[in-house]
């Protein structure tokens, strides 16, 4: 085993190990980088863009790109957080989001991060595509109108699970997540206790009769910012709140 | 068995069950019954080993491949901007006509579709189309209803080939109407060649030294990025892995680009040695050519070409008599994707995969093709890579402009006397340029394609090399009564189309940007619009996961610097705050309709 | 000196937010010092009396007679604040944006399982304004200058961002207050 080496995430110098990625390297040292797609149990993807942070000047996506040696990464500056709102804004504009009645509210990762990034109404113009759902399922229901193509399910279902009920169809705007069967989830091995379901970050793949569990005020984000966990890892730093910084 | 389940098993058989010819597979499932059912689905997947949902995501992502059946004749009508130019609107509207359908439509006795496509390699000779795999060219209305009206006569699209075009294209093989317009010939690729001379010069070298000498010679790759072939190749060869693989990136999808059809047609003996060349220098043993889709009609005669090289030992198992030196192509064909042309992308297209670029790193050199090194290479590149040993690292650096050995094909459309390809050393004058096609009076040339960048008048004294006008090869060249604006969007509609969806800024943001151009076009565009879409192009370049991505900004990001009054002019102030995207009677059109039918009843 | 004068509106909305508004609880006898109501359900002003210094506009616009009520506003307030989801993205109402608008009418008039409607109209009185092919958020229909986000915004995001632009400071909401539900 090589050994471990330093990095500097904005102007902070930083411990990585090998094989780590600037991600995983930040999560370590208690920096968080704003992200979607990624999740600590799945392999990287790259899909969401919001990890992209300045390496050596040029951008990279943080979840995808190895840390090495001397690397110089920005990351909270005021230009790469308004890139981040406007990815943000751009995946509430693409779907159908409808933060007031959906089960994941509260504990939703991409509303989360529109809260930490401080956004009150997205620039770009709602689309408001027609997408469907599939409650088939006894357990678990799929609302495609809050996908946000992240691709968490089609991994852990693949690598976890060992199913590969999920996986992407059409190309572009057409993009959608679909299902190893015609068309119903019922068809699929899919299970309520399958990690594929656990992982999404926003409302689209839910377990049935679980929703609302916690009351307003008692859930994951209420009072403290998503990425308030990785930072309390910090020595000696206080959790940060949200606002535009 | 139904006759589907035998065809299938067959099919799939005959790929041994390998899921990375899926391409393969579901192409010829296609070809054979129509489109690849749902029903098919099951069988590829029950065949293959592969998730259903697997081969559907293939399926779903290529343009020529469907889900669902398609009319016996598939008629594509190319709509990229140069088509538009030359007239294709008429034609796309007589053949609508003439055929009783839409556009997506087909036609009741099954016998027709009606679809648009992105460029198809024929913009020097637009408006064209492709019937099935048959290039139809220099289109016009009364030609379209005689094309209808021939098919229903005869049902064979090969049958609408009447005069034959020049050079190989008039090969028994490929019976095209195409035209090469080859208009300038330079000392590189347009010239004429031995086959096996450089092979012989390369394999008298030990593989490094010919690494070496594409190294001296200063070659960088043909396709735009300009990234130095030699080191691309030391990469490979010292990477860990093996088998290595050399691929030919021969999709070329940049709208307005066709010299790698011309050299497909005319010099795949360069082409195919300098893979050879490729093989040898860096110990691979396999070649794939990505042909795209939409060249299909090329297939038979490479095919034919690298049968008669493997017959003259120029291919195959000890060629040249080199004990130990192996080395074969096979072809890949594409299925209308864009993306492909991105070299992850082809990648995963060719391991039978949703046409995704992969995450970098690793780079192919590292990891490729199944996991082991490869190198991708541009059509041009490999024959650039022939020539050098044939003739010399030396005699080729000395060629072009100081950071830009050897020379560059251009692919030359739009508003010219004479469209074709040209061959330049690099380091030309765009004015040069403008002058020898016949650009009259030009307002705009579009460099390097739509991901390239749009110039005008004040750039033509710039020159065109890899660092100052940095071009794959298409130029389209705009007169005066075009529309920088409307160009845009175009692009625009263009990129949005072909997004392959991965990541966001560019599944969402070219969709954006293409719409608001629109508005904008449409008069509904106001001064804050400017602002905003100088934005959401930045956003969209920098975050983008490939190369799609990072360009498809460039024609809003070129025109809105350098014509800009073109956009002002249509984005006044707006009074009392009101926006002017919105137009309450549009808004109030469908429920004053709703209200007059009741009315009426 | 006169006060600035405050006005507001419920286009496409359930009035809940202006229910939030009456959540400032006592606050709104130190609203009252600070500011004058004009038109407003509130006080039921039916029309401007004199140009105001805020908007507050709930709900997106649905139907022409909502995009009036709008750019009226926009004409007479010095600055318009979207308040809530409706107004923001078009909310609950906006469901029926993915279903095109024959369709919503015929379930909800014609067709519906629990629908009784002998005279099998829709209804489409002149009186009754033209709905719109889709509902629109309200920035799609003006120029908005703020957005208090949630459904309803809290009485006190809603009193923070009064307070800040009637003594001229930046609306800044603690990290709680920006809530989408």
């Amino acid at each position: 085993m090589s050994e471990s080496f330093t990095l500097t995430i904005d102007g902070v110098e930083v411990t990585a190990q090998p094989g780590q990625s600037i991600l995983q390297a930040a999560d370590a040292a208690g920096v968080y980088i704003p992200r979607l797609c990624a999740h600590p149990e799945l392999e990287a993807f790259g899909a969401c863009r919001v990890c992209t942070v300045k390496v050596n000047g040029r951008p990279q996506a943080a979840c995808t790109t190895p840390a090495t040696k001397g690397m110089i990464v920005e990351n909270d500056t005021p230009e790469l957080n308004e890139h981040r709102r406007s990815l943000i804004e751009m995946l509430f504009v693409e779907g159908n989001h409808f933060c007031m009645f959906c089960e994941r509210s509260g504990n939703c990762e991409l509303q989360a991060l529109a809260y930490r990034l401080g956004i009150d109404a997205p620039r770009h113009d709602y689309q408001y595509p027609a997408r469907t759902l599939d409650g088939s399922h006894p357990e678990v229901f799929i609302d495609r109108n809050r996908c946000i193509l992240c691709g968490r399910c089609v991994r852990a279902s693949r690598d976890v699970d060992g199913k590969h009920v999920f996986d992407f169809v059409g190309r572009g705007k057409g993009k959608r997540i679909w299902i190893d069967a015609e068309s119903r989830l019922a068809d699929t091995p899919l299970e309520g206790e399958d990690k594929a379901v656990e992982v999404c970050p926003v409302g689209a793949i839910l377990r049935k009769g679980a929703a609302y569990a916690a009351p307003i005020g008692r859930r994951l984000y209420d009072h403290d910012p998503i990425g308030a966990d990785i930072e309390a890892k910090r020595v000696g730093a206080p959790a940060a709140k949200g606002g535009k910084s | 068995m139904s006759e589907l389940a035998t065809g299938v098993r067959e099919i799939c058989d005959r790929s041994g069950g390998d899921r990375a010819r899926m391409m393969d597979i579901v192409q010829e499932v296609q070809a054979r019954f129509g489109c690849v059912s749902g029903e098919a689905l099951n069988l590829i997947a029950a065949a293959t080993g592969v998730h259903r949902v697997e081969v559907e995501g293939v399926v779903s992502f290529y343009t020529f491949l469907s889900g669902r059946p398609k009319g016996r004749m598939v008629i594509r009508v190319c709509d990229d901007i140069v088509d538009e130019m030359s007239g294709m609107r008429p034609v796309a509207e007589a053949f609508s006509q003439e055929l009783g359908i839409p556009f997506g439509g087909t036609t009741p006795d099954g016998q027709f579709s009606l679809e648009y496509t992105a460029c198809i390699g024929l913009s020097d000779q637009a408006p064209a189309a492709l019937i099935n795999d048959v290039p139809v060219t220099y289109l016009s209305s009364d030609k379209a209803r005689e094309i209808v009206a021939a098919l229903r006569r005869h049902g064979d699209p090969r049958k609408l080939v009447h005069r034959l075009g020049d050079g190989n294209n008039a090969h028994p093989l490929v019976r095209s109407m195409v035209h090469n317009s080859i208009r300038s010939k330079g000392p590189i690729v347009f010239a004429p060649f031995e086959d096996g001379s450089a092979l012989r010069k390369a394999i008298a070298m030990s593989p490094v030294e010919v690494i070496r000498d594409i190294k001296t010679s200063r070659l960088r790759g043909r396709g735009g990025a300009g990234f130095p072939t030699g080191m691309k190749w030391e990469f490979v060869r010292a990477a860990e892995g093996e088998p290595k693989y050399v691929f030919c990136n021969a999709d070329e999808g940049e709208p307005g680009t066709f010299k790698d059809r011309v050299i497909l047609t005319e010099y795949s003996g360069l082409l195919f040695e300098g893979m050879t060349i490729a093989g040898y220098a860096m110990g691979a043993q396999l070649g794939i050519l990505y042909l795209r889709g939409e060249y299909a009609y090329l297939r038979l005669l490479l095919e034919h070409f690298l049968d008669e090289r493997r017959r003259r030992g120029l291919l195959g198992r000890n060629i040249l008599g080199r004990a130990g030196f192996d080395f074969d192509i096979r072809i890949q064909m594409g299925a209308g994707a864009y993306v492909c042309g991105e070299e992850t992308s082809l990648i995963s297209s060719c391991e039978g995969r949703r046409g995704d670029p992969k995450n970098r790193p690793p780079f192919p050199a590292q990891r490729g093709y199944l996991g082991k090194p490869t190198a991708v290479n541009n059509v041009e590149t490999f024959c650039c890579v022939a020539r050098i040993l044939d003739q010399s690292p030396g005699w080729f650096a000395q060629i072009g402009s100081r950071q830009s050995a050897g020379t560059k094909l251009f692919s030359v459309s739009g508003d010219v006397a004479s469209p074709g390809v040209y061959e330049y050393p690099f380091g030309v004058r765009l004015r040069q340029v403008l002058e020898e096609v016949g650009a009259e009076s030009p307002i705009a040339v579009q460099i390097g394609g739509p991901s390239g960048q749009m110039v005008g008048p004040a750039d033509f004294d710039r020159t065109i090399c890899y660092d100052d006008l940095a071009t794959g090869g298409s130029m389209i060249v705009f007169g005066p009564e075009r529309d920088p604006v409307y160009i845009a969007k175009r692009f625009l509609d263009f990129f949005a189309h072909e997004s392959c969806g991965y990541c966001t800024p560019c599944r969402v943001g070219t969709e954006l940007m293409r719409k608001k151009l629109a508005a904008i076009l449409d008069g509904r565009g106001e001064a804050d619009d400017l602002p905003y879409l100088e934005d959401l192009a930045r956003t969209v370049k920098f975050t983008s996961r490939c190369g799609l991505g990072q360009t498809a900004p460039n024609p809003v990001l070129s025109t809105l610097k350098n014509f800009r009054d073109a956009f002002e002019r249509r984005c006044p102030a707006r009074q009392e705050g009101r926006r002017a995207a919105f137009d309450l009677a549009a808004a109030t059109a469908e429920a004053e309709s709703i209200v007059l039918e009741q009315a009426a009843r | 000196m006169s006060k600035p004068r405050v006005a507001t509106a419920s286009l496409a909305g359930c009035f809940g937010c202006h229910m939030s508004i009456l959540d400032i609880d006592d606050r709104i006898l130190q609203l009252i010092e600070l500011v004058e109501f004009d038109k407003s359900p509130i006080d039921d002003y039916k029309g401007f009396t004199q140009r105001c210094a805020i908007g507050l506009i709930e709900g997106g616009c649905c139907n022409a007679e909502n995009v009036h009520v709008l750019q009226d506003f926009r004409k007479n307030c010095d600055i318009l604040i979207a308040l809530g989801e409706c107004a923001i993205c078009g909310g609950i109402p906006a469901m029926r944006n993915t279903i095109p608008l024959r369709e919503c009418l015929a379930e909800a008039y014609l067709d519906g399982p629990t629908v009784h409607n002998p005279s099998r109209r829709i209804p489409d009185d002149p009186e009754i304004p033209r709905l719109l092919n889709r509902v629109y958020p309200c920035h799609e229909v003006v120029k908005m200058d703020y957005y208090l986000q949630g459904c309803p915004p809290p009485a006190d995001a809603i009193w923070a961002a009064l307070t800040a632009l009637l003594t001229n400071r930046p609306i800044q909401l603690p990290y709680e207050l920006l809530k989408y539900d």
